[in-house]
């Protein structure tokens, strides 16, 4: 049993590395000595399975806006509880009580997986803790079901999507078949495209739904090109989003352009190698954005955890950017809830992605890039929809 | 109905039949022969898989990576089977359960830190990476065809080795009799570590070959397990006919439901193994 000995000693080497580095260590430290106790901040993310690296670049994200800021929160420490919320829809609201009740955090941020997110807006509704959702793109929580302290950082899955609908007809395609994953994110996603493409005059050849999380996609892509469609539209992301792009070139697709939001790339680009040449995304980011902002923000992330940044790390990066914004009003004073949720309404961020204000439903207003694959690198080709406010429909809010 | 259309269809099905057949024959194995309820079954595909893509990118090829994966992942459920596995054959279920489960968790956080909780991607080999052109929309991958023709193989010779051997008959015997053939001069302990391995590695090897056309990820062997469970059980547990078949109907069932019945597509497998257990209570072949 060499093997396994020279495994745990190597994991635990590394494991001690990534603490060193101030990137892990989700021990909470339960020794308040002073007199001004921590901010708490609660993160509800997927530590495992399908997203987990997603609920890793977040929190890295995160973690590196507060320490280029003094890792301070309105000039009080901050102590980190992590929960993983295992992108499970069913203990999303467990999950959130957990942080909210179980550990009184004065922030919640995530979660990555819709279904979860719409659990957590549940809980924080009632208990009225500041969340800021860091990835999550469910339209209700800031639709019908938005509150003056649920936040976004990210985007809706309508806003990724949508523009992509026109940039499908000004390409020449009439016939699309739309695919995702049969759970809130997709649909939503699907929909919005579907409602720009046939805005634009295009026609939807079908729209394909399969089971969250399955990723045995070969029945469907039979079925997509028996249709022979001018284009494919698909929402998925992480591992799925890896081995749709593979199984598609595989299944002799490419001829037929694939178009989905950024995240059928975004962190799995170099993984899906040649596959991924020629797809078309649009998103509120992209890794080969040429502005100062970026540049920095990307050394910086590449210097503390050596690897890329990606979307979920700019998100990450901006709830903190948010939460420093907010509590630096309050001087800290994370009780003086009204004021701190006015102060984070009027936030201006500066992202990586460009500059954003929140619009009236607490949802950013920004550019949504296109981006195409060339050469193995994401290119962007311009600007699919400048400023775009999801219409937040439902949202009673402003 | 396009007969094209229909015949890629069986295909798919069947290339995901074999590939389930190849990860539930280790487990049927362990189940039938050792009577341990062995949850980590699906971890060991998940080592098989990381371990491939790691070799993969050591030694630029895969079919090495492939072939090393096979005898670590062996050693690996040598040792397991030896250190803890062990003690649990004359407990009940419950603590097996128990115990394994704890070597999910470990396997996968032991996997996050040592490669990192990013999803990882195994090219397809350049000889192999193009496809047959069946009609003038629809080719099958020949990567896909050769892993069916491996998985194949693999439960020929499986299914020799068992019914047709010494090494067949020692396992089987000592499936339903133990003592009598420890007494019979047998090292028993030897021969149930030795299964345990094979299974292991069996496990290892369908995660390793299918690195291409899947994502290695953490708890990747979590979904693998679920399914696996389900052939074991149609077929009859200990069987390796049994989860042949078992597996076949799955895969088919899988692909079929997905196409035909697309609203109905995460309980077709459910349903399928529903009805056999109503026709045959204890499985196909038991």
């Amino acid at each position: 049993m060499e093997d396994c000995k020279g495994f745990s000693r190597r994991a635990v080497l590394r494991a001690g590395a990534v603490v060193a580095a101030g990137a892990g260590g989700f021990v909470p430290t339960r020794f308040a000595i002073g007199n001004t106790a921590k901010v708490k901040v609660g993160f509800l993310l997927p530590y495992s399975g399908t997203y987990a690296g997603l609920g890793e670049a977040i929190t890295n994200g995160f973690k590196l806006a507060l320490e280029e800021r003094g890792g301070k929160l309105g000039g009080r420490d901050v102590q980190f509880i992590a929960v993983d919320d295992e992108s499970n829809p069913a203990k999303g609201p467990e999950n959130t009580n957990k942080l909210v009740t179980g550990e009184t955090v004065d922030f919640v941020v995530g979660p990555v997986h819709s279904g979860v997110a719409l659990g957590m807006v549940k809980v924080v509704r009632e208990t009225g803790t500041i969340a800021v959702i860091a990835n999550a793109g469910a339209g209700a929580a800031t639709g019908p079901l938005c509150a003056p302290n649920i936040f976004r950082t990210s985007f809706t899955n309508w806003q990724t999507a949508f523009p992509m609908g026109k940039v499908a007809v000004d390409r020449g395609m009439k016939n699309v078949v739309t695919m995702s994953w049969k759970y809130a994110a997709g649909e939503e996603a699907v929909n919005g495209f579907e409602q720009g493409f046939t805005k634009a005059g295009g026609k939807v050849a079908k729209q394909i739904l399969v089971p969250f999380p399955q990723e045995e996609f070969q029945a469907n892509l039979t079925e997509i090109a028996s249709l022979k469609p001018d284009g494919v539209f698909v929402f998925f992301a992480g591992s799925g989003a890896l081995k749709f792009v593979k199984d598609y070139a595989a299944a002799g697709l490419k001829s037929i352009p694939l178009m989905g939001p950024g995240f059928l790339t975004d962190g799995v680009l170099k993984a899906q190698g040649d596959a991924a040449e020629g797809v078309l995304t649009t998103l509120h980011y992209a890794d080969a954005l040429d502005t100062p902002e970026n540049t920095s923000f990307r050394a910086a992330y590449r210097k503390a955890f050596s690897k890329e940044a990606d979307v979920y790390a700019v998100q990450g990066y901006d709830s903190a950017q948010l939460l420093f914004q907010g509590m630096g009003a309050v001087k800290g004073d994370a009780g003086a809830k009204a004021e701190l949720i006015a102060a984070m309404e009027k936030a201006v961020i500066k992202s990586p992605r460009g500059t954003f204000t929140l619009s009236k439903a607490h949802n950013p207003v920004q550019d949504i890039y296109l981006r195409q694959v060339k050469g193995g690198q994401e290119v962007v080709v311009g600007v699919a929809d400048k400023a775009l406010a999801d219409p937040a429909i439902g949202c009673k809010m402003g | 109905m396009d007969f094209w259309f229909f015949l890629i269809q069986v295909l798919n099905g069947v290339q995901y039949g074999l590939l389930l057949f190849l990860v539930a024959s280790g487990l049927t194995l362990i189940f039938g022969i050792m009577g341990i309820i062995n949850l980590a079954h699906g971890a060991f595909y998940m080592l098989g898989a990381y371990l491939a893509y790691w070799l993969a990118r050591t030694t630029g090829s895969l079919g090495a990576a492939v072939l090393l994966s096979l005898p670590i992942a062996a050693a690996i459920g040598y040792g397991i089977e030896a250190l803890l596995v062990r003690t649990l054959y004359r407990r009940d279920h419950l603590d097996q359960v128990l115990l394994t489960y704890g070597l999910i968790l470990i396997f996968n956080e032991a996997t996050r830190m040592i490669w990192g909780a990013d999803v990882h991607g195994v090219a397809v080999p350049a000889a192999l990476n193009w496809s047959i052109r069946l009609t003038d929309t629809l080719s099958y991958p020949v990567y896909r065809l050769m892993l069916s023709g491996v998985c194949a193989v693999l439960a020929v010779g499986m299914y020799l080795v068992i019914t047709r051997t010494r090494f067949g008959m020692w396992v089987r015997a000592g499936a339903s009799n133990r003592d009598m053939v420890a007494a019979l001069g047998i090292n028993v302990k030897l021969l149930f570590g030795v299964v345990f391995a094979l299974g292991a590695a069996l496990a290892g090897l369908a995660g390793a070959i299918s690195t291409p056309i899947t994502s290695v990820a953490p708890g990747m062997g979590d979904s693998v397990l679920i399914l696996c469970f389900v052939v074991v059980v149609i077929g009859g547990v200990g069987s390796i006919k049994g989860a042949f078949l078992g597996a076949m109907l799955i895969g088919l069932a899988d692909t079929f439901g997905k196409v035909f019945a697309p609203d109905f597509a995460s309980f077709t497998v459910y349903g399928v193994m529903a009805a056999v257990l109503l026709w045959k209570p204890r499985g196909l072949f038991s």
